[in-house]
């Protein structure tokens, strides 16, 4: 077997309040695609932090190419030959696209200033390879997100990288951008780069990781060969569960189909929502206890049509109304006051204050109902925020840890816990279990189910095809921000949702 | 399913690290204060302490509006010429009497502060700029209401806030105290309070969970721009003459200066209503200090910088951890 590219040996970290990487070991050989993965917590990002010198271990070392590493910072490593991407896009989004892919390492002319010509030229033809054909002069903000991960990938890979590691790369990726990715990732395999590939979706790590390191709770748990391992396996890796219990829940917690009365009238009806270049006209109605997924590619109009059914996004025209009763005014306010609780794609953005704590988190949307006077009661906001951690099984120091040092998963919970404190009619989940450990996922999965029983009615987004599937009564498919098919019934499964959203590609 | 995690109790660095921005402020007054009783002539005399109290007094009043603005991520720079507004107006109306006169200066920062919010939450300008700019007009407007000219104040009742005392402490005294134990209690038990924060914080999320955010914001600096006007009805009762062209000039610098060393952190989402009064009266003694010892007021203000910049060098360690 060839020399190890990169051989991190009994690595340990201790971050105040958790022991992020207990004695870890990860060893990357020339030409593989090594997967990495665990739950939200289990200290993946960590670990790449480690290889790429942002934190300095406690204990064991990190060896680059035979030689001990000790990088300082992102920078170094990526002079020296390692590579990342993060999930979010970390380039600058007012600078060209070609600056961006040459920041740093511009083409001079002989006067020392930048080569305008000729990086634009060679952007372009870079970028063509990775299948965009945008005009690299624009700034890179004005690109859509999918494309932007293709432009931090091909400047990840630009540098003559030995190692190159991917942090979630697909999460918002089109499948047609994943299907570049995966061409891209080949021709490193064939260069003889080594790949760290972190993803939370079981398919991709099949299709194209030859190895695998599973993490728990800062511990490793199993390396070896992704071929030996089946999927059940290595889902009971993750989580810590025996196979056999793994295997009758299913990969999903959905249930599946809800009586959805048919009969009763919808709780949530949109009407011709337009918004100029985002939505054309898109009209759906959701029924109490029904569960209706929005299907579609990435930049369908998916989040847009959930924004504006929160009233958070300026509409050209159409109406919301809950239970028969139009929203007096588009605003957040009174579709909250209306019984509409949305929970955003981005929950860092837009969902939750990071530096505030969890206690102020939950209650946030329901502080009217807890004071009197404009003045608020501890006791009520105590007994709403225990009742919403224990029910959702919040995994905190305490009510007043601060969100932002939480994990992934317990993020998401308090952004829920948020939504369902202020007692809705209509959920709207955009992405509810995006970028979340697989125990997290199987809760909230199971958690939409149990609150489309009590009879809300909820919208959801996700791109992941099983999860809109298997948890959806009704599959609203969208394209250009129109509606372009339904999926009912029988009618509901992933080949159908393909086929539609191919037919009305075409 | 919780998991306690076993871990050894933070380092002293650590906890220094922690600790400094949110209380060195007081322990750098005490020692101020330490220093003063035994280097100082007369520091613990009552007449000293008082003329330190009634000087400090606008600032924290100031300082107490710019808080809640800082506290949403915004700043307010306006509050010196709202302060001259407020003094312009008093001599205007005093004729009517003394409440009628507080009551249209009041009423001019409130009419500042709507035009300030209005700006800052539906015309979406920065903060720095619509404040900046009605720092520039605020006082402009204040100058054509005095005519330009210094005005004595000679209506007693009036001068009476100014002198008068309750308890052996000075009226202007108990007026800034009330208002810091109610900013405190607005900033910690009320739904506005609570909400501002979550707007400091991240403001998309706050408005996803419906919070109203501009009628927040709005609110916001219109509460300042009338504290400020209050600093400026106090400081004209105090000096017992209104003069539109100096009077709060710069002070939009003392009271930052005093949310950022009271462990105020500019990103909001934070508001310490003690540690601003705390930062004031830190800036107050570092003058009185220097001034005692026959130091230059220029060298205050060296001493002054230095301070800001270990206020903030400590908070920005805090934040990035």
């Amino acid at each position: 077997m060839s020399e190890p590219l990169l051989d991190v040996v009994g690595v340990s970290k201790q971050f105040p309040g958790v022991r992020a990487l207990d004695d870890v070991s990860f060893t990357l050989r020339p030409g593989e695609v090594h997967a990495l993965v665990g739950e939200n917590g289990a200290g993946k990002s960590t670990l790449i932090k480690v290889i790429t010198g942002v934190y300095r271990p406690d204990g064991g070392e990190v060896r680059f190419l035979g030689r001990p590493a000790a990088f300082n910072g992102p920078l170094d490593a990526q002079h020296a030959g390692i590579s990342t991407i993060y999930q979010e896009v970390n380039l600058i989004p007012l600078m060209s696209v070609a600056r961006n892919l040459f920041l740093g390492r511009e083409p001079r002319n002989r006067l020392g200033l930048v080569d305008a010509g000729r990086m634009h030229r060679e952007a372009a033809e870079i970028l063509a390879g990775y299948g965009i054909t945008s005009d690299v002069r624009r700034p890179l903000g004005l690109m859509a997100l999918g494309a932007q991960q293709m432009v931090a990938l091909a400047r990840a890979v630009m540098v003559d990288a030995r190692v190159v590691v991917m942090d979630e790369p697909t999460s918002s990726l089109e499948p047609r951008e994943v299907e570049t990715l995966f061409g891209v990732i080949h021709q490193l395999h064939g260069r003889g780069v080594g790949i760290v590939y972190v993803s939370h979706r079981l398919d991709e790590l099949y299709r194209i990781c030859d190895s695998v390191t599973v993490l728990r709770d800062g511990r490793l748990v199993h390396t070896g060969a992704l071929a030996e391992l089946d999927r059940v396996a290595l889902v009971s890796h993750m989580l810590g569960r025996p196979a056999a219990e793994v295997r009758r829940a299913g990969f999903t917690s959905f249930a599946g189909s809800h009586d959805a009365a048919t009969d009763r009238p919808p709780v949530l009806r949109a009407e011709g929502l337009s918004s100029r270049h985002r939505l054309a006209g898109v009209s759906f109605a959701v029924r109490p206890g029904e569960v209706v997924g929005l299907g579609g590619l990435l930049g369908a109009g998916r989040s847009e049509t959930i924004k504006a059914c929160a009233g958070a996004l300026p509409l050209d025209a159409g109406t919301v109304e809950v239970d028969g009763r139009p929203l007096r005014r588009p605003t957040p306010v009174h579709a909250l006051r209306a019984g509409i609780a949305v929970q955003p794609e981005d929950r860092k953005a837009e969902g939750l204050a990071l530096g505030l704590s969890v206690r102020e988190n939950i209650a946030l949307a329901v502080l009217p109902r807890l004071s009197a006077a404009g003045l608020v009661s501890e006791k009520k906001i105590d007994r709403i925020v225990e009742t919403f951690m224990t029910r959702l099984r919040i995994k905190a120091a305490g009510p007043h840890q601060r969100v932002g040092d939480l994990s992934g998963g317990n993020q998401q919970k308090v952004l829920l816990a948020r939504l369902l404190a202020t007692g809705p009619k209509v959920l709207l989940l955009d992405e509810p279990t995006r970028g979340i450990d697989v125990g997290a996922k199987a809760e909230v999965q199971a958690l939409i189910d149990e609150l489309a029983a009590e009879g809300l009615g909820v919208v959801l987004v996700s791109s992941d095809a099983e999860e809109l599937i298997e948890g959806s009564d009704r599959v609203v498919v969208l394209r250009d921000g129109a509606v372009v098919g339904e999926l009912r019934g029988d009618q509901v499964t992933t080949e159908q949702l393909m086929n539609t959203i191919a037919v009305a590609a075409s | 399913m919780t998991t306690t995690a076993l871990v050894p109790a933070p380092s002293l660095p650590q906890r220094l690290r922690g600790w400094l921005p949110a209380y060195g402020v007081y322990v750098a007054v005490v020692v101020l204060a330490l220093f003063n009783i035994a280097f100082t002539d007369h520091f613990l005399e009552w007449q000293n302490l008082r003329i330190q109290l009634v000087q400090v007094t606008p600032v924290v009043i100031v300082a107490l509006g710019m808080a809640l603005v800082i506290g949403t991520e915004g700043i307010d720079l306006s509050v010196g010429s709202v302060m001259a507004l407020g003094a312009a107006l008093i001599p205007l109306y005093l004729g009517y009497g003394m409440v009628p006169a507080i009551l249209l200066a009041l009423l001019g920062g409130l009419v500042i502060g709507l035009v300030n919010g209005g700006l800052v939450a539906f015309v979406g300008l920065q903060p720095i700029v619509a404040t900046l700019a009605m720092l520039v007009a605020g006082r402009g407007i204040a100058l054509v209401l005095s005519s330009g000219r210094y005005k004595d104040i000679r209506n007693q009742d009036f001068l009476a806030i100014g002198t008068d005392a309750f308890l052996g402490v000075p009226y202007t005294v108990w007026i800034a105290a009330v208002l810091a134990v109610v900013v405190g209690f607005v900033v910690r038990r009320t739904v506005f309070g609570r909400r501002l924060l979550a707007i400091g914080d991240n403001r998309p999320a706050a408005e996803l969970a419906g919070v109203p955010v501009r009628r927040v914001l709005v609110t916001v600096y219109v509460i300042a721009a009338v504290l400020a006007a209050v600093a400026g009805v106090v400081q004209v009762s105090r000096i017992g003459s209104a003069d539109a062209s100096r009077i709060g000039l710069l002070i939009e610098l003392s009271a930052i200066t005093a949310v950022v060393v009271g462990g105020t952190p500019l990103t909001g989402g934070r508001i310490r209503v003690l540690g601003t009064v705390a930062g004031a009266f830190l800036m107050q003694l570092l003058t009185a200090t220097m001034i005692a010892n026959n130091l230059k007021d220029s060298t205050a203000q060296m001493v002054q910088a230095v301070i800001i910049l270990v206020a903030v060098y400590a908070a920005r360690e805090r934040r990035t951890r």
